[in-house]
């Protein structure tokens, strides 16, 4: 396997990071720079999916078009999100089927592109991190992340290693949080039922805190959570991974962890 | 134009071509005429006793029952026997089939067998299958002149003769021997038949029996080869 | 029925869904047994993903010569004494079976479940005509006296508790004892059992769908658990096969490869209990069998999915798998669909049928969550067609206005990453102000349907890229 030393990974935040919880960001920078990366961030806005997913193809490429050309210099793309990555990996191609100019661009970008976990496990070979929890974990697997791009194995392997963390499975792990993007905001009703269900197995499954990839999932669960007074932690495995778990967890006010708002 | 001239008409259009094109025809004219297996699964190949205990167990796991019969001239007492164990009336329908015909009857006294009509309200009947195929422990029955389809279906308890040798591992041969007796033409009916009728329509609960028989059971006769 | 779409009123329907306790517990059924039969089922057979390999191909080869694969289907069919219809539309269909009908003075008819024949409304036709149908299939008749739409293409009456069927069966069988004990499932069926044995006797036309239709032999294949099939289309005097034109396979090899995944996906069972081969009628010398033997084939709209986007979809073999797999349909059954196809292949086809005005919603009350394609046993892309639908209603503006709006204000902004950085960080800011003593939002200008019920978390204050920025100035 290549040296992956001294590779420029740009790191591709993604909006809800980028607005919401940067120190996932941050986390994710942590985490390749550890691994012997050159992080990169160039200026960026979002991949396109919403649009993608609605149908409006000529904003989604429009999109695909500005992120190729800002991270062409990156070695490696790296998205701290499983239907971020998932867009650039899988779907950018699709976008620019048939275009001559485009199309081995978008390729070749996609070639590059990966998931956080999937490229610290599967690209940098990390076997394991530096990093303390104690507690019990239980993980939701990202519909995309899964599905789209094989994330399974690969964040369970990373958080066997965190000192202290003992992982539990819920029941269901692979089903669907019910956030889908526009699906919560389109259809919150049905939304709210399955993200109920995933809450439910979350909480049952005794752990002390849930870890997902993603961060629409995780506010989406962390949402549900904390209104219905649950106890139960919500935090990004990029946080957990890079022993940035003294952060208040996903919803919970700075001061009081886990508070009872 | 009819309507017939309007459905070929669009699929044509929709897919760009005039029909003519030999290519396309030839490509249909050979897989029908060669009609290629595609994947068999390894789980009913083997030799001819593994195709047997495949078969038997499939045909349990379906909530069939089997029973083994050295010869055909053990059948009626193993009917007698399915019988009295079940407190059913003494009472079977067949067909006229030959091989059913040619058992030695008569040496069950009490049994009494009815070769008219399917009758709805009978409690058994026995047919013959000319195949089992093991991959699933499924019975395949040919309807003709003297094997009523419906002797598969209406009576509660439904009894098939099967010769061992008849056991084949997998779908694809059972075709090939279908072809062997009836050739091109299919006889009007091949009944595919996996245990007894089933329903879960109630609350998800599987319940034996719906419309078809309750129970299947399955008499082997002689070895497998 | 074909006619009543209420796939307009998905969310109303979903809401009433939500709210219904029966139908919620027993959704629970749907979720529970039939995904872990197919695992366990599919686990057992080493050649499984490679099965479903050879059934995607079987049936796009046909697909792509089904001109000629119908051709040579009908002329078999003709040659074993059996008749072929083509129907153009849905109209068109029920009236060459209602032909057939009154050619034979029929007065009942039972039928064998067939999703074609909901899709075309035969029976409502059939009744307005004088001619009674009697659904035999179990799930089929217990939604025939609620006059419901079935609501799922193999279960179709996975929505009812045994409560409810009972209550049916004391309303509708009339002339039964009024103290039996119905609280048993086992007592339902005999009661059922009974009741239908009558009906199949009586029964002057049996009409059943097919679930193939085998080019090679003019054969019709149908596939049952109940036996009731086989009861309808033996018994009375004529069998008329309801059959759109994606049901054509070439061979019997070909229809043994699909149906190794076909009882597999549907309900975890290694096989069916009863798959039927029939071709044509009654032959001189056998004592049994209908006299007439009709093929309907019925296009409605299908030929012209084979040139565009959606053929793929032509593939399906209607398993069910896809509902039986995914969230929405578990949350929310199939009846909040509004059609007769409900769960993934009903948010693809249905549009098709029946217009993206009408059934827009379908394709959209989706996460994409991708669990449907990862078990379709012809490996249909649902999600991308379900995608292919919101681009159609994109162009078309049929998509609602506030999501139009809103998508091309962060459209604005995303299109324009200094101007974007700038907006974000005004809005990371101002929320954070707004909240940051709690956490979370309970509520949020335009985040209704979210902070309804879930919080809404509060931002840490400064965005990513800004911070980034300014810590690489820093250094």
């Amino acid at each position: 396997m290549p040296d992956q030393r001294g590779k420029r990974v740009g790191l591709f935040v993604t909006c809800l990071v980028d607005l919401i919880r940067p120190s996932v960001g941050f986390a994710a920078a942590k985490l390749l720079e550890d691994a012997g990366c050159i992080v990169e961030v160039p200026r960026q806005s979002c991949c396109g999916q919403p649009a993608f997913n609605s149908g409006d193809r000529a904003t989604a490429r429009a999109l695909a078009e500005q992120v190729i050309v800002a991270f062409e210099s990156c070695d490696y793309v790296v998205a701290p999100s499983g239907s971020c990555a998932g867009q650039l990996k899988v779907h950018y191609p699709e976008l620019f089927a048939g275009d001559p100019n485009w199309l081995p661009r978008a390729a070749a970008f996609a070639a590059k592109s990966f998931e956080l976990v999937s490229f610290l496990v599967d690209v940098l070979r990390v076997s394991r991190v530096d990093a303390q929890l104690e507690g019990t974990v239980t993980y939701h697997d990202s519909c995309s992340g899964l599905r789209e791009l094989d994330v399974r194995v690969q964040p369970r392997r990373l958080l066997g290693t965190v000192r202290g963390l003992t992982l539990k499975e819920m029941n269901d792990a692979e089903v669907c949080c019910g956030f889908g993007g526009t699906f919560c905001v389109k259809y919150p009703e049905v939304s709210t039922a399955i993200v109920a269900k995933k809450a439910a197995n979350a909480v049952a499954s005794g752990a002390d805190i849930l870890v997902a990839g993603d961060l629409g999932c995780l506010m989406n669960m962390a949402g549900k959570l904390t209104r219905d007074g649950e106890k139960i932690e919500v935090r990004h495995v990029a946080e957990v991974l890079a022993g940035m778990s003294d952060l208040p967890p996903i919803g919970a006010p700075e001061r009081d962890r886990g508070g009872d708002q | 134009m009819s309507a017939r001239d309007l459905v070929l008409g669009t699929i044509r259009r929709s897919l760009g071509v005039t029909g003519a094109e030999a290519p396309r025809r030839r490509a249909v004219e050979d897989r029908i005429a060669g009609h290629p297996a595609g994947l068999v699964p390894a789980r009913g190949q083997g030799s001819a006793a593994d195709k047997l205990a495949t078969f038997v167990r499939m045909l349990e796991l379906a909530a069939g029952t089997v029973a083994r019969a050295g010869t055909s001239a053990e059948v009626p007492g193993e009917i007698a026997a399915f019988l009295r164990r079940h407190n059913l009336p003494m009472r079977v329908q067949r067909g006229a089939d030959p091989l059913l015909a040619g058992m030695p009857w008569e040496r069950e006294g009490t049994l009494e067998i009815d070769t008219g009509k399917p009758d709805p309200a009978s409690l058994a009947a026995v047919t013959r299958a000319f195949a089992g195929v093991a991959e699933t422990g499924t019975l395949a029955l040919a309807s003709g002149p003297d094997n009523p389809t419906s002797l598969n279906f209406l009576p509660d308890n439904h009894l098939v003769v099967l010769a061992a040798k008849d056991v084949v591992g997998d779908y694809e041969t059972a075709w090939r021997r279908l072809r062997e007796t009836y050739g091109e033409a299919m006889p009007r009916v091949v009944n595919l038949v996996t245990g007894p009728s089933r329903t879960a329509d109630i609350e998800q609960t599987l319940i034996l029996g719906a419309h078809g028989p309750r129970r299947l059971h399955v008499i082997i006769v002689g070895d497998a080869e | 029925m074909s006619d009543l779409v209420t796939s307009p009123q998905f969310k109303a329907n979903a809401r009433s869904a939500l709210a219904d306790v029966d139908l919620q517990n027993a959704l629970k059924h749907v979720e529970v047994n039939f995904i872990a039969k197919r695992r366990e089922v599919a686990d057992r057979l080493p050649e499984f993903e490679r099965l479903r390999d050879s059934a995607r191909d079987i049936k796009d080869h046909t697909l792509a010569h089904l001109d000629l694969y119908l051709e040579e289907y009908e002329r078999r069919v003709v040659e074993s004494g059996g008749k072929v219809h083509y129907a153009v539309t849905a109209q068109d269909a029920r009236t060459i079976v209602l032909d057939i009908c009154r050619a034979l003075g029929a007065r009942t008819v039972t039928k064998g479940k067939s999703m074609i024949g909901e899709e075309i409304g035969i029976n409502a036709f059939l009744e307005a005509h004088g001619i009674t149908p009697v659904e035999t299939d179990l799930g089929e008749y217990l939604i025939q006296l609620r006059h419901e739409l079935p609501s799922h293409i193999i279960a179709p009456a996975v929505h009812l508790t045994k409560e409810q069927i009972a209550a049916d069966f004391r309303r509708a069988h009339v002339g039964l004892p009024p103290g039996r004990d119905l609280t048993a499932p086992t007592a339902l069926l005999a009661e059922a059992r009974a009741v239908l044995r009558e009906k199949f006797l009586a029964a002057d036309v049996g009409i059943t769908g097919a679930n193939f239709l085998v080019a090679a032999t003019g054969s019709s294949i149908i596939v049952t658990n109940e036996g009731n099939g086989d009861l309808t289309q033996t018994l009375p005097k004529a069998h008329i096969v309801l059959a759109s034109i994606e049901k054509l396979v070439p061979t019997l090899e070909d229809a043994a490869q699909i149906l190794r995944v076909l009882a597999r996906s549907a309900t975890g069972q290694e096989m069916s209990v009863y798959t039927t081969v029939s071709t044509g009628p009654r032959r001189a010398a056998d004592p049994d069998g209908p006299g007439e033997y009709h093929v309907v084939i019925i296009d409605n709209g299908r030929s012209a999915m084979l040139g565009g986007e959606f053929r793929d979809m032509l593939r399906c073999i209607r398993c069910g798998a896809c509902m039986n797999h995914c969230p929405v349909y578990h949350a929310v059954g199939g009846h909040a669909y509004g059609w007769v196809y409900p769960g993934p292949m009903g948010a693809v086809l249905t549009p098709s049928l029946v217009g993206l005005d009408k059934a827009g919603h379908l394709p959209n009350a989706s996460t994409f969550c991708g669990r449907c394609e990862e078990i379709c046993p012809v490996r249909i892309p649902l999600p991308r067609l379900m995608r292919h639908w919101r681009e159609r209603e994109f162009e078309r503006h049929l998509s609602p206005a506030t999501l139009r709006s809103g998508l091309r204000l962060w459209a604005f902004f995303a299109r324009r990453p200094s101007l974007y950085g700038f907006a974000t960080a005004a809005l990371a800011r101002l929320l954070r102000l707004a909240g940051r003593r709690h956490g979370r939002f309970r509520w949020l200008p335009f985040a209704g349907g979210w902070t309804r019920t879930r919080d809404f978390p509060v931002p840490q204050g400064r965005t990513f890229q800004a911070q980034w920025r300014a810590r690489s100035r820093a250094r």
